[in-house]
């Protein structure tokens, strides 16, 4: 019973992911240009007017307790050339227990500098409002570890948590490389303190030059590179004791249709840590989503 | 929870048509007109290139290659706002005018990698910069500097 339970939950969630991705694949071409993280924000902000779709999985080990698989759409929108909104929905399933909603989340990030430097930096907000369910690992900070996730999911989805999350983005471009790093403050809206964490990563593309022909397999579309992230405590204990920490390769193939895929194992680092992490994730960008709402309402293009 | 959601959903929405009535707005005044501000705020950003980027010759000028790539680039990434035939749209200015023709490739790549971000125009500086190069030498071409008017083209 509960297994037929779990299996139409995570049926109607599918679903749901799948219709969202399927809506630009009727709608409109574009091709894509993105950075292969999970985890960590570059400098690159969205285009203005377009809209991309994404779908994230995470596949999460479990030592004491049940492994799980979380997953996440993103919808993210330029609404300027130096302001990106992006809106979240968060779900997972815990094997032999079952799949819940656990929440959303609201992000913008803003481009502070007119003019590229050699490390631009870029202001992130969001407000989470989220159930003690939530396993994205979208981010880990403070005191985030593995045995958090024991609890069942009927136990932890009895805790609301309303967060807000302040990251600073630094990020550079250089020699086809980009390094990223962010530094992360998340506080509870309850009576919590402030807790931090940190994101690192580098990525390149296996060429530099563009092809003169439109190719799935050109080096140009394949980018590999890893991320480092993880917790440092919070206001009153500030420091990497008691705190997880993960160390992921990442992958990503940029499509000549406009899909991307992204593929990222990871590894625990300590104790503290889930022993393996497997994420992947597609996603699409549209263009001009505001030329084709403007259509959709009846303006002339 | 789900008011919540939908209030989100609205705003996101209202946010997007504000946007899409806003530029409604500008068609209405007329398309030169605003093809006009954004010729002119793109155009005097070329002249604030630096005089280091202006100098900087392309890499891959003798690249037999580099204009087919830069087509396709260009496809890709800057045709949904300046137009297929690069002759500019509601959102970008033309780029077949004689600001374009004249600035240096230096001048080109400098304004490509930082944008015009307070005028709608993204950094590109996420593409790496040979296919930087490979869209200057595009926007160079015969194609595009054949088809520019010899005088200043900025006006409606």
């Amino acid at each position: 019973m509960l297994y037929k339970e779990i299996s139409l939950n995570h049926v109607r969630i599918s679903l749901v992911a799948a219709l969202v991705l399927i809506f630009p694949v009727l709608c409109c071409p574009l091709k894509a240009q993105e950075n292969p993280y999970f985890v960590t924000y570059s400098h690159n902000l969205e285009e203005p007017g377009n809209l991309e779709v994404e779908y994230f999985s995470t596949f999460g080990t479990q030592r004491t307790g049940n492994n799980f698989h979380s997953y996440w759409t993103e919808f993210e929108y330029g609404v300027k050339a130096w302001w990106t909104s992006e809106f979240y929905l968060d779900a997972q399933t815990t094997f032999h227990d079952s799949t819940v909603y656990t929440g959303f989340k609201w992000e913008n990030r803003f481009r502070v500098l007119k003019h590229e430097h050699w490390i631009n930096p870029v202001l992130y907000a969001e407000f989470e409002d989220t159930n003690g369910a939530d396993k994205t690992l979208k981010e880990i900070v403070g005191h985030d570890t593995e045995a958090d996730f024991t609890d069942t999911n009927g136990e932890a989805r009895r805790e609301h948590k309303r967060e807000i999350e302040l990251k600073l983005i630094l990020s550079s471009n250089t020699k086809g490389w980009n390094f990223s790093e962010n530094i992360i403050a998340e506080k509870n809206l309850s009576n919590e303190p402030w807790e931090f964490g940190y994101a690192l990563a580098a990525s390149r593309p296996l060429a530099l030059k563009a092809s003169a022909k439109r190719c799935n397999f050109c080096r140009q579309n394949f980018i590999l590179g890893a991320e480092l992230y993880g917790g440092l405590g919070d206001r009153h204990s500030f420091g990497l004791r008691d705190t997880s920490h993960y160390l992921a390769p990442v992958a990503g193939w940029n499509l000549p249709s406009g899909w991307t895929l992204r593929l990222s194992p990871g590894f625990g680092l300590n104790d503290n840590s889930h022993k393996f992490l497997l994420r992947w994730g597609v996603s699409r960008e549209i263009t001009g989503f505001d030329r084709i709402l403007r259509q959709l309402f009846g303006a002339k293009s | 929870m789900k008011l919540v959601i939908v209030a989100l959903l609205l705003g996101a929405m209202l946010l997007a048509i504000s946007q899409s009535s806003a530029n409604s707005v500008s068609a209405r005044r007329g398309l030169n007109n605003l093809q006009f501000h954004l010729s002119a705020d793109t155009y005097a950003e070329l002249r604030k290139a630096p005089e280091k980027a202006v100098n900087r010759a392309n890499p891959l000028e003798n690249d037999p290659e580099a204009v087919t790539a830069g087509k396709l680039l260009f496809e890709d990434h800057c045709a949904e706002c300046h137009g297929d035939d690069a002759k500019g749209g509601r959102k970008a200015p033309s780029l077949r005018v004689s600001e374009v023709r004249n600035a240096t490739p230096g001048t080109l790549f400098w304004l490509l990698t930082n944008g015009v971000v307070r005028k709608k125009m993204p950094a590109w500086s996420k593409l790496p910069e040979p296919q930087r190069w490979q869209l200057v030498r595009f926007l160079k071409s015969p194609e595009i500097v054949r088809a520019a008017p010899a005088d200043n083209a900025t006006n409606p």
